[in-house]
């Protein structure tokens, strides 16, 4: 008699043991063809299985995808890919010093967001997920106002509402994010709908990780984005853990994430995460693609995320502390860093420089956003503004709510004046 | 003034909405080129053409999740869920997402969708075709709940809905779309036209959202209800031979509760009536406000009647659905109570 058997992934290496990524297929760089970029999803399947790759180990720019930027553009793509390292590393030990009550760094994944933020349009949409600070840090938005909604103090811009690093930015285009992840990836979809109705030449792009393309939310926006040939960009970041579950229960193991795009008619590009250069030029193809009617694109970036899931994390309990020493494809600033050296664009010494100005820029920043307030030191936010948003105008319920608080707060402040309710009037 | 049916009421609203304001797009499974499995988009494709009016997969959460992305590029939604029964797939966009967007970014971003469902039993639609969930979506904070019981009411509800700011999940109790009901099944069926509320202008008016509506003036007793059962409360009353005020709570969320209120101190008795499932039902919430509110003038308890705490089951529809016979003896029970 036979029986049947669950297969229960399991990770190559855990804590004690020797990291092993040898389930990742790394070719060498240079080696993929850049198809046209109206080439129909079903031509061009094997962007799915191998991997786009710009920067080779000596820190050369190989192959038809190389985008040929200028070396001021990777300058500035260097500086942002520093800065969000530099912002995450003084949160995180803000978090560990109790100044904010949670955090979630970057460190490894910066390409990711910065490379396509920089390949869009100002005009585009941008539907981040966790880990994409680097997409507000690269348009622009002050470090001042992401550490103040960190801080949840009088000038957050969610207004106490929120956990840390539920950032968003309406004027810079850049939605705000769930912590119920996934569902940013179809109502990307839906804006990219809306902007192709009202013939606008915008177009979306949203953040997954590998590990919440589970969801159904995943497969409702590939169906729409397929069905209506939506001008979309899907980025799945596939930084091989989801908390303490590795990529393989995210349904990896037999099939790249990328593969996922051709069984809904969708190309599906595997892109190596960490090369500036490859995930820039790969999203340059997206984009010209969506804005030409040629419909949506799903990206894979092939990552590792270094650092713990959050700052409520412990990484050691469940993976080699050594993975990140080995992960294959390095770290997406020294490989930038090295490209420019080589191509005599910059040197170790403007490096230096550059991190010191850059950590002198954070610490000046943190003192201002402390200035107001912190979560328990302070100036404080208004309770009372809880009730405000719920509604456009708030309805009677809300204000008899208010009232409630405003009278228990008042009887705090002074004693012995507590009105209790009365039941007959 | 025309005519209508429910299905015709709601078909106008949308109609009224395409033609006035570029921004409204309406989609749903089958509201294309078919018209909707009720009709109630009949001929909006052909007229508006497939960029605002389209079918979508069988996806609920795509469809709410689709909705939230064109209302915050600008657009007004109108979403169909085909059967409110389906809406579970798009729990979570609905709760976490459209109905706290607004609240989460602090006003920066919102999308004012509305989605329109077909709710209620009476059909023969078993438990899949017959739920009345909306008291699920008055738990959420940040949604409001529109349920119409005529339609006139459909249309300057819906009209309502859609120039609203906030998401609004429109209930419509799909045993009236054709005509109203008095909860006897072996009855012929009554069209709208033999109703004064089937009287619809055929141009753009508005029904406030937050406005009951005291359908029948009464003293002995106030009797609360919305949908279907606005109809069949009306033939309860004249079986119990009480002069009952009956109030169309219409909007769920935000609660009308001084119009509620006001009536209940007035006759000092109450009765509430829904087709949904008793326990946690909306009933529960409109009971513990009355008590909250007019305790000092109650003459009697606060009775409620309802579906029974079961699935909606197909076979024993009449002996669940809570008719007029269930309400008549409720009314009594209010009156003798001392």
């Amino acid at each position: 008699m036979t029986q049947s058997r669950l297969h229960v992934p399991h990770p190559p290496a855990r804590p004690g043991e020797k990291p092993d990524f040898s389930y990742l297929h790394i070719p060498p760089a240079g080696g993929e063809a850049r198809p046209d970029t109206l080439a129909p999803a079903l031509e061009i399947e094997q962007l799915g299985t191998g991997l786009v790759r710009v920067l080779d180990e000596r820190g050369q720019a190989l192959g038809p995808w190389n985008p040929h930027l200028e070396p001021q553009e990777l300058q500035v793509a260097l500086r942002h890919m520093l800065l969000t390292r530099h912002f995450d590393e003084r949160m995180q030990r803000m978090q560990r010093q109790g100044r904010i009550s949670f955090y979630m760094k970057s460190t490894g994944e910066e390409a990711v967001a910065v490379a396509p933020c920089m390949a869009l349009q100002p005009r585009d949409m941008l539907f981040p997920s966790y880990r994409t600070q680097g997409l507000f840090i690269t348009r622009g938005k002050s470090l001042v106002e992401l550490m103040c909604q960190c801080l949840s103090n009088t000038r957050d811009m969610c207004r106490g509402r929120q956990m840390p690093v539920m950032y968003h930015w309406a004027e810079g285009n850049i939605f705000s994010i769930s912590g119920n992840l996934a569902t940013q990836f179809p109502q990307a979809v839906g804006w990219a709908m809306a902007a192709a109705i009202k013939g606008e030449d915008r177009i979306a792009a949203s953040w997954i990780g590998e590990g919440s393309s589970a969801e159904a939310d995943f497969h409702h926006a590939m169906t729409f984005a397929a069905v209506y040939q939506a001008p979309v960009i899907l980025n799945l970041v596939n930084n091989q853990w989801a908390i303490s579950s590795f990529q393989g229960f995210a349904g990896g193991e037999r099939r790249t994430f990328a593969q996922r795009g051709p069984g809904y008619g969708i190309p599906g590009v595997r892109v190596d995460g960490n090369d500036f250069l490859a995930v820039y030029a790969v999203t340059r193809w997206a984009a010209e693609r969506a804005r030409a009617s040629g419909g949506p694109t799903l990206i894979e970036h092939v990552t590792y995320r270094a650092a713990a899931h959050s700052t409520s994390d412990d990484p050691a309990r469940y993976r080699p502390k050594e993975e990140w020493q080995a992960w294959p494809l390095g770290d997406p600033i020294t490989r930038l860093k090295e490209h420019l050296i080589g191509l005599g664009e910059w040197t170790e010494e403007r490096h230096a420089a550059l991190e010191r100005e850059l950590e002198a820029h954070v610490t000046a920043c943190w003192k201002e956003a402390v200035s107001y307030g912190t979560l328990t030191e302070g100036v404080s936010l208004d309770p009372l503004s809880m009730f405000e948003d719920v509604f456009h105008e708030m309805p009677p319920h809300l204000k008899r709510q208010r009232e409630e608080l405003r009278r228990l707060l008042a009887a705090q402040q002074a004693p012995g004046d507590v009105q209790a309710p009365s039941g007959k009037e | 003034m025309a005519q209508m049916n429910m299905v015709h009421a709601i078909n106008s609203a949308l109609d009224v909405m395409l033609g006035r304001d570029p921004r409204v797009v309406v989609f749903g499974e089958d509201v294309g080129y078919f018209g909707g499995v009720f009709r109630c988009t009949d001929g909006l494709q052909r007229k508006y053409g497939e960029h605002r009016v389209l079918d979508t997969p069988i996806s609920e959460g795509g469809i709410v999740a689709t909705a939230i992305g064109m209302g915050v590029n600008g657009l007004r939604p109108v979403a169909e869920i085909q059967f409110a029964d389906y809406i579970y797939p798009a729990f979570d966009q609905i709760v976490s997402e459209l109905a706290r967007l607004r609240y989460r970014t602090a006003g920066d971003f919102c999308a004012p969708v509305t989605i329109r469902t077909p709710c209620g039993g009476g059909i023969r639609g078993g438990q899949t075709h017959s739920q009345s969930p909306e008291g699920v979506f008055t738990h959420v904070c940040g949604i409001k709940v529109v349920m119409p019981s005529n339609p006139y009411d459909a249309k300057g509800l819906l009209i309502s809905s859609i120039e609203d700011e906030d998401p609004v999940v429109f209930f419509e109790p799909k045993r009236i779309y054709n005509g109203p009901f008095d909860g006897d099944p072996h009855k012929p069926a009554l069209p709208w036209s033999a109703h004064p509320k089937g009287e619809v202008p055929e141009g753009h008016y508005t029904i406030p959202i937050g406005k009951a509506e005291i359908v029948r003036g009464g003293s002995d007793v106030t009797l609360l209800t919305y949908g279907t059962m606005v109809h069949v409360a009306a033939a309860a009353v004249e079986l119990a031979g009480v002069d009952a005020e009956i109030i169309d709570v219409r909007t769920l969320v935000p609660l009308d509760v001084d119009t509620l209120c006001t009536s209940v101190c007035k006759t000092g008795r109450c009765v509430i009536v829904h087709e949904a499932t008793r326990f946690s039902g909306f009933g529960a919430e409109l009971s513990a406000t009355i008590q909250e509110e007019c305790f000092w003038h109650l003459e009697a308890p606060i009775a409620r009647v309802t579906g029974w705490d079961t699935p909606y089951p197909h076979a024993f529809e009449w002996d669940y659905f809570p008719g007029p016979a269930r309400i008549a003896a409720a009314l009594r029970g209010v009156m003798e109570a001392r």
